[in-house]
């Protein structure tokens, strides 16, 4: 057992998958050059040491080499294709979307397409490019699993369910979340860091996790937005409202099984995402629990997220963008007071 | 008989193989104008020399990617005409199950990907098929069918440097047909020739007349060799005609009526018969004894097909992942 960070947790997690199975192999820019990075952020640090032959640095040709990803899959392979920024993804939306999801349906289901893309999100003063939390693009994508882990237990288990799945698999992961050390330090870093044991555990896909026990308001939330929601429901709790708070880990599949008995519950749901607000994993969960859920709710679904505007750069612009606690605690008192 | 290269069977292999593919695409185009067969179709009239000579240059265990025309790809690399057929007609006995159509043929089996529609996107799946050999040690190679329109795409430019810089068996095969879709390909490119793009990516590149058989399989030949030897990736430029719309009921009024006359002198089935009945490697005889078969088989996968169960409606929820979630 030891603390680690994601970062930290995943570098150890990926390396051990690799060292499990010499089928599994890294492919991405920046990936494995002595003295750089690591990936942008440290994530993937001196593993060419370890894996000389099992880190693929490509061009920067994000298309091309999720491409590359898939035509290895097909032949056997388990490729971790990473991108710096999740934006990036929209560069290879091609591969991702009309192969990598559809090659195994388009072959009668005779194909297998092991593959884990990783995709880090969230607003961090880039602007416009470098910033966006794309998760709500990739829902109505049928053929692709979607991880949020928020916490470093989470990345490894999920990780390691991600690499031995017979399926693609996009994971994203929150840039203020990896704890990532030294030039690569983020400003306004949550801490995410877990004690990861020693042992092969791993954490199922579509299996959510109650990280608060509430009885007044169910919050679902993810990654960054988890954290918050915690110190929202923290501070709530001052004010004698008890928020049950459910991180998903997972968007496809879901653990509605998990999300439903808790709003059964509370009858409140809020749903809070970093993403624009609309066509968001708050539209859709929201849309689902009006759908199923009527007889159980006492007051209307309410949903935080960030407006309908591009990622702004400048400080107050993207304070004011990103849901923050208060926006959180307004949400809840409304639904409570309804 | 005159001194020749090759065996006559190999030779007598070709010829089957072009004139399977055409006999099969005739019977589809028909099917289609009956409107007894459903969805869209783009066919492989006239191209015939490019999949049959260099699919003969491959062995059972190298893979390739086609295209939105991969009728032809499929046939050529031993895709069955009833499994193609079945596919057609959206049928449980296809090689997709019916989940993939004229589009998506293929059947990795037999070493074809199903297809990808979408122009150039295969060029970055072969180049991975090609990195996956090269990391697992094994000696196959992947050949990466698609047209001059696809030469136009990022996608070409991103693989085909991944394939030269890691020095990756693959050999790009562009079938040149001089027309995307509509447009000719002068109106989109500007050299000469697609195969001096090869120069960007210091990789050999030759263009080829695509509708002589014999040398289509001497590239090929030359490429895979190449390939299979560590050498890395060729990019061979095929050039050749579609004597058939670009997709169906496409008159194609754009095609010169002077090229396309030209263009049916020139096509690759008469030009190799005429030179297997002047070579005297086979009669007019053996020709027809083996066109009357492959009617006979193409007739039996349209029986067949026709015959075959559709798929249920609700079959339409699986084979979306491996694992049941």
């Amino acid at each position: 057992m030891k603390k680690l960070s994601i970062a930290e947790a995943l570098r150890e997690a990926i390396s051990q998958e690799m060292r499990r199975d010499e089928r599994v192999f890294c492919i991405g820019e920046d990936i494995g050059i002595p003295g750089g990075w690591g990936g942008a952020f440290t994530v993937t640090l001196g593993m060419e040491k370890e894996f000389p032959d099992r880190m693929i640095n490509t061009p920067i040709s994000e298309n091309g080499f999720f491409g590359v990803a898939l035509g290895a899959a097909l032949m056997g392979l388990r490729p971790i294709a990473d991108v710096q920024y999740g934006d990036f993804l929209f560069c290879a939306m091609d591969q991702i979307a009309n192969q990598i999801a559809k090659m195994r349906y388009m072959s009668g289901g005779e194909l297998t397409v092991p593959i884990v893309m990783r995709a880090p999100v969230g607003s961090t003063g880039r602007g416009a490019q470098h910033g966006q939390s794309l998760e709500p693009f990739f829902l109505p994508l049928p053929g692709i699993k979607i991880l949020v882990p928020a916490t470093a237990y989470d990345c490894v288990g999920l990780l390691r369910s991600a690499v031995r799945s017979d399926d693609p698999v996009m994971m994203f992961e929150h840039k203020l979340l990896y704890g990532s050390k030294g030039a690569r330090a983020e400003t306004g870093a949550v801490d995410a860091s877990s004690e990861i044991p020693d042992e092969d555990y791993v954490v199922p896909m579509g299996k959510a996790v109650v990280r608060r026990a509430g009885k007044d308001v169910t919050i679902i939330a993810t990654l960054l937005m988890m954290h918050r929601s915690l110190q929202a429901a923290d501070s709530l709790a001052k004010e004698g409202i008890d928020v049950e708070v459910i991180d998903p880990r997972s968007l496809v599949p879901f653990d509605w099984d998990t999300v439903k008995s808790s709003v059964g519950k509370t009858g409140r749901a809020v749903i809070v995402e970093e993403s624009p607000r609309r066509g968001g994993i708050g539209a859709e969960i929201g849309a689902t629990l009006a759908e199923e859920m009527a007889e159980y709710l006492v007051a209307p679904i309410k949903r935080v997220a960030a407006p309908d505007v591009p990622t702004p750069f400048a400080p107050p612009m993207e304070k004011f963008y990103i849901p923050d606690t208060d926006r959180i605690e307004e949400a809840v008192r409304k639904v409570v007071s309804f | 008989m005159s001194e020749n290269k090759y065996k006559t069977g190999f030779l007598l292999d070709l010829y089957r193989g072009m004139a399977l593919i055409r006999k099969f695409e005739e019977r589809v185009k028909y099917l289609f104008l009956e409107g007894i067969m459903p969805g869209t179709i783009h066919q492989y009239q006239g191209e015939e020399a490019c999949a049959v000579g260099v699919c003969a240059a491959l062995e059972p265990e190298d893979v390739i990617t086609s295209t939105h025309r991969p009728h032809g790809h499929c046939l050529a690399k031993g895709l069955t005409p009833r499994e193609v057929m079945a596919e057609l007609f959206g049928r449980t006995t296809g090689c997709c199950k019916g989940k993939g159509g004229s589009m998506h043929m293929g059947n990795l089996s037999k070493g074809v990907v199903p297809a990808v529609a979408i122009v150039g996107a295969g060029i970055p799946i072969a180049t991975g098929l090609g990195l996956a050999f090269k990391m697992k040690k094994e000696k196959r190679v992947a050949v990466c069918f698609m047209g001059d329109g696809a030469t136009n795409e990022g996608a070409f430019h991103e693989a085909v440097n991944m394939g030269a810089i890691w020095d990756l068996p693959v050999v790009y095969v562009i079938e040149n047909n001089l027309y995307g879709a509509s447009t000719h390909v002068s109106k989109v490119m500007k050299t000469k020739t697609i195969a001096e793009r090869s120069v960007a990516y210091d990789i050999p590149g030759a263009t080829i007349d695509g509708n002589d058989v014999l040398k289509v399989y001497e590239a090929a030949r030359k490429a895979v060799k190449r390939a299979r030897q560590g050498q890395g990736p060729t990019l061979l430029e095929l050039v050749t005609y579609r004597i058939t719309g670009h997709s169906r009921r496409d008159p194609a009024l754009y095609q010169d009526e002077a090229e396309k006359k030209k263009a049916l002198a020139n096509e690759p089935i008469g030009r190799f018969s005429k030179y297997l009945l002047s070579e005297g490697i086979a009669g007019q005889e053996t020709l027809d004894r083996i066109d009357k078969e492959i009617d006979q088989e193409i007739e039996a996968s349209v029986e067949a097909a026709m015959k075959a169960p559709e798929p249920k409606p609700e079959d339409a929820l699986e084979g979306v992942f491996a694992e049941k979630s």
